[in-house]
């Protein structure tokens, strides 16, 4: 149909960049979608946006060694994570500031690494890629390193999803029942880092909180139970991906540059828009609002 | 270093300095760290565009912080917290990851937006980052004692007519205000670091205000002035030196006002003994 | 040793310097109302976790059934004072429920309907079945504590302990819960151990009693334990014992100087 043709610009469906990208994309955004929902519920999204700055100054890092940056996110994301859960878990206010400043020297040390990188390499908008996403540029044989990852960390959340619920719910509990809760918290905040380093490859290190917290995010202003949520958070964040990745295909000649309009602007413009389109619906049915700012509950860490 | 063509730098970068120690001050002191964090995104975003159009960058740039610190406000106020401030974050990047990539240098030009840049301050450009220094200091000198009032002790001065969600509002004006100016020599990303991590450092070290704000001023001024020399001679980028210096003063701090406590337990136990 | 379900043999507990409990020793036998009374602070918490294996003891011995606790010990419920919960979080009431069963498991389960009809089950025997679908962070105190008393005993404990259930509850709440579990414990020969720091709402169901103020417990029957000498030795100051219209009011006389004579001495009574 004609209309399809406008939608869909030629040669969509042939591209071989664009396969890798819808199917990359999709198994990265149902991954990032579901350990982002357990990472709202247990109100570490913090830890999720640490990570993730933590992953640039890695990408940073292995574009500078020469290595795909796919590495260097999980590497330093891996660390990161190791190092969290071993100092211990209840941040409170006064420790944002610290963790806020650790995070400013991590980016200081990206942008060394970038600059670096830049002088011993030819490859141009590295920096571009890294910082905002390459997921046009995935190549075919870092594709089963990826969904192996993104099936590995989804596994993990799955299986570990039950005890995960029980102990948000109550650690005390949880304990009490034989869970280990440090235990299960260390394999999370590991799935995390997995997710976060996979974001990256699509949306780059600095936008990566998008795809976890986003549709998380909508899927619980919308839905009740956690099997739901999880089920429309990842219809989100794959619809964002696919659309986003459409829109970055078709605006190959828009203006003004006519090189395409970056992939992370579309994918994070629509995870944000659905997210205010969510507060539409339920305008009546009682605001999630707290009566003061909640911060306390928002930067912990853990 | 100290020639013509680097005054100008060392002009905004002084500049830049005072702001981000006198509003990092207010920051660290009201616990805004989330703003102090996302707001400088929006001046990414809005020194993308404006560059992009060509134009007199402040304007559109300083519009755009200011939305951005409206948007900030007004979400964080209906949704969770964590959540309206990752959010707003990454839109502000993402429209700034869009307008840098209509432009040509755009691999140049998300750097250096990001991370500073110390050579790109044209004399055009300094008049109008002091003016609005100067203006964004003046506005907190005016509000100094309302806004004191309301960050340490928000019910009392709520009694005394002073409105926090006002002053919460007026604050996060003035520092896209001064944010949006820094930006391009700073980089939003390390923004942050220079705005929260001298304030922090002042504060393990006093807990007198004036003192406290004078003394972020300082440190952030020793940390721009040494980053530039530093970046000058390396050619490394100054948002390295920016980061790294400001977890160091600040980690310096902490350890400072720790040790100063054990000393004064040690003091106290002795003197009881 | 047989037919106790819970033994404590002098327990004391040292939490960073400061002895909180001291000298504790109860039995609870199965299918026993007893109340865990005291002022706040006094250790009933802490005498708790004792109990669930989440808080080591530096003196005395835990048995559970004769042996001491096993890691994953399915026989013990638990109702915690506070949940974690936000109220966006994504868990409606049956979820809680239905984590009861099995929340810590590893692994995929597929719902199946005799689960459903047991959840359905216990939640009307909380009396929870008509908030089912809402989530469990919107709910009323009151309502929260019946989720969690159902989810606790979906498990099929043997005994079951809840910590302070019945504070920041209002009267009418309060005789729900207490009623709930009045029907419910005899029912299945469930024991019950619940803690609070006023004991009449308990009167009317309470077995027996122990009573904890400043690290130390006097056990027995409300006859047995409330009363001015046994608690003035506890809490080692003289203190009243006032009977109102079959309520009980513990209240320190107009004299009450700390006599170190009275918490010196033995105060456990073990009726």
């Amino acid at each position: 149909m004609i209309v399809l043709r406008y939608v869909f610009e030629p040669g969509f469906f042939a591209s071989g960049p664009v396969h890798i990208a819808l199917a990359v994309g999709a198994v990265v955004a149902v991954t990032s979608a579901v350990v982002g929902l357990f990472t709202v519920m247990r109100g570490q999204s913090f830890a999720g946006h640490s990570l993730a700055d933590i992953a640039t100054t890695g990408g940073s890092g292995a574009f500078l060694v020469g290595v795909n940056q796919f590495w260097g996110y999980l590497a330093f994301g891996a660390g990161a994570a190791a190092f969290m859960e071993m100092i211990g878990v209840q941040r409170r206010r006064g420790r944002d500031v610290a963790t806020g400043v650790v995070l400013g020297a991590a980016l200081g040390l990206a942008a060394l690494f970038l600059y670096l990188g830049t002088q011993y390499s030819s490859t141009t908008g590295a920096s571009f890629a890294i910082l905002f996403g390459s997921i046009f540029v995935i190549t075919s044989s870092t594709v089963p390193v990826l969904i192996a990852s993104a099936l590995l960390a989804l596994a993990t959340v799955v299986a570990l999803g039950r005890v995960l619920l029980l102990s948000s719910l109550s650690p005390d509990i949880a304990a009490a029942r034989g869970v280990p809760v440090r235990a299960v918290g260390a394999a999370f905040l590991m799935a995390l880092a997995t997710s976060v380093a996979l974001s990256a490859m699509i949306i780059g290190a600095v936008l990566s909180t998008a795809l976890l917290i986003g549709p998380a995010a909508t899927a619980l202003r919308v839905t009740k139970g956690p099997v739901r949520a999880a089920a429309v958070a990842a219809g989100i964040g794959v619809a964002a991906t696919w659309l986003g990745i459409l829109l970055a295909y078709d605006s190959f000649y828009w203006p003004p540059a006519g090189r395409g309009w970056p992939v992370s602007f579309f994918v994070v413009t629509l995870i944000v828009g659905g997210y205010l389109v969510s507060y539409l619906r339920r305008r009546d049915r009682g605001k999630v609002a707290p009566t003061e700012p909640d911060r306390e509950h928002a930067c912990s860490v853990a | 270093m100290f020639s013509g063509l680097m005054l100008n730098t060392w002009i905004a970068a002084t500049a830049v300095a005072v702001i981000a120690g006198v509003t990092g001050f207010f920051a660290v002191l009201r616990g805004s760290t989330f703003a102090a964090h996302a707001i400088p995104n929006g001046a990414f975003a809005g020194a993308a565009g404006a560059s992009l159009l060509g134009l007199n960058p402040f304007a559109g740039l300083a519009v755009f912080s200011l939305a951005g610190a409206l948007g900030i406000a007004g979400l964080s106020r209906r949704a969770r917290s964590d959540v309206a401030t990752a959010l707003t974050f990454v839109m502000m990047l993402g429209i700034g990851a869009l307008f840098v990539s209509w432009s040509t240098e755009y691999a140049q030009e998300a750097y250096s937006l990001l991370f500073g840049e110390v050579f790109g301050v044209s004399t055009g450009e300094v008049l109008p980052i002091l003016a609005l220094g100067a203006a964004s200091v003046a506005a907190i000198v005016v509000m100094f004692r309302p806004l004191m009032l309301s960050s340490a002790l928000p019910e009392m001065a709520a009694a005394r007519g002073v409105s926090a969600r006002r002053m919460e509002l007026a604050f996060l004006l003035v520092m896209a205000l001064a944010t949006s100016m820094t930006v391009p020599v700073v980089g939003a990303l390390l923004m942050f670091s220079l705005m929260i991590g001298p304030a922090a450092a002042a504060r393990s070290l006093t807990a007198r205000p004036a003192r406290a704000m004078f003394l972020s001023v300082a440190i952030a001024l020793v940390t721009v002035w040494a980053g530039i020399a530093l970046s000058y001679q390396s050619n490394w980028p100054l948002g390295f030196f920016v980061g790294v210096l400001g977890a160091v003063f600040f980690l310096a701090g902490r350890a400072y006002a720790a040790t100063r406590r054990r000393l004064h337990l040690d003091r106290t136990a002795r003197g009881a003994a | 040793m047989t037919g106790e379900l819970l033994r404590l043999d002098r327990v004391g507990v040292r939490l960073g310097g400061r002895e909180i409990l001291r000298d504790v020793s109860f039995t609870i036998r199965p299918g026993e109302f007893t109340g865990l009374i005291g002022p706040n602070g006094a250790g009933k918490t802490t005498l708790l976790r004792v109990i669930l294996g989440l808080q080591d003891v530096t003196q005395g011995s835990v048995l559970i059934d004769g042996a001491p606790r096993a890691p994953r010990d399915a026989s013990i419920g638990y109702v915690p004072q506070k949940l974690g919960i936000e109220p966006d979080m994504p868990l409606r009431v049956r979820d809680v429920v239905s984590l009861g069963i099995d929340g810590h498991k590893f692994g995929i389960r597929l719902p199946s309907r005799a689960r459903r009809e047991r959840v359905d089950e216990m939640l009307t025997a909380v009396g929870a079945e008509g908030y089912a679908d809402a989530r469990v962070g919107e709910l009323s105190g009151g309502e929260q504590q019946r989720v969690m008393i159902a989810h606790a005993l979906i498990g099929r404990p043997r005994l079951l302990l809840l910590d302070e259930p019945l504070a920041n509850l209002d009267i009418s709440s309060e005789q729900g819960i207490v009623s709930v579990l009045a029907r419910l414990a005899p029912a299945e020969g469930i024991a019950v151990l619940l803690s609070a720091h006023d004991m009449n709402p308990l009167m009317p169901v309470m077995d027996r009693i122990i009573y904890v103020a400043a690290g130390r417990a006097a056990v027995g029957t409300t006859d047995e334990v409330v009363r001015p000498e046994v608690l003035s030795r506890l809490y080692g100051q003289h203190v009243d014992v006032i009977r109102v219209h079959g309520r009980v009011l513990v209240v320190a006389a107009p004299e009450g100087a700390v006599d170190p004579a009275l918490r010196d001495e033995d105060a456990s009574v073990v009726g």
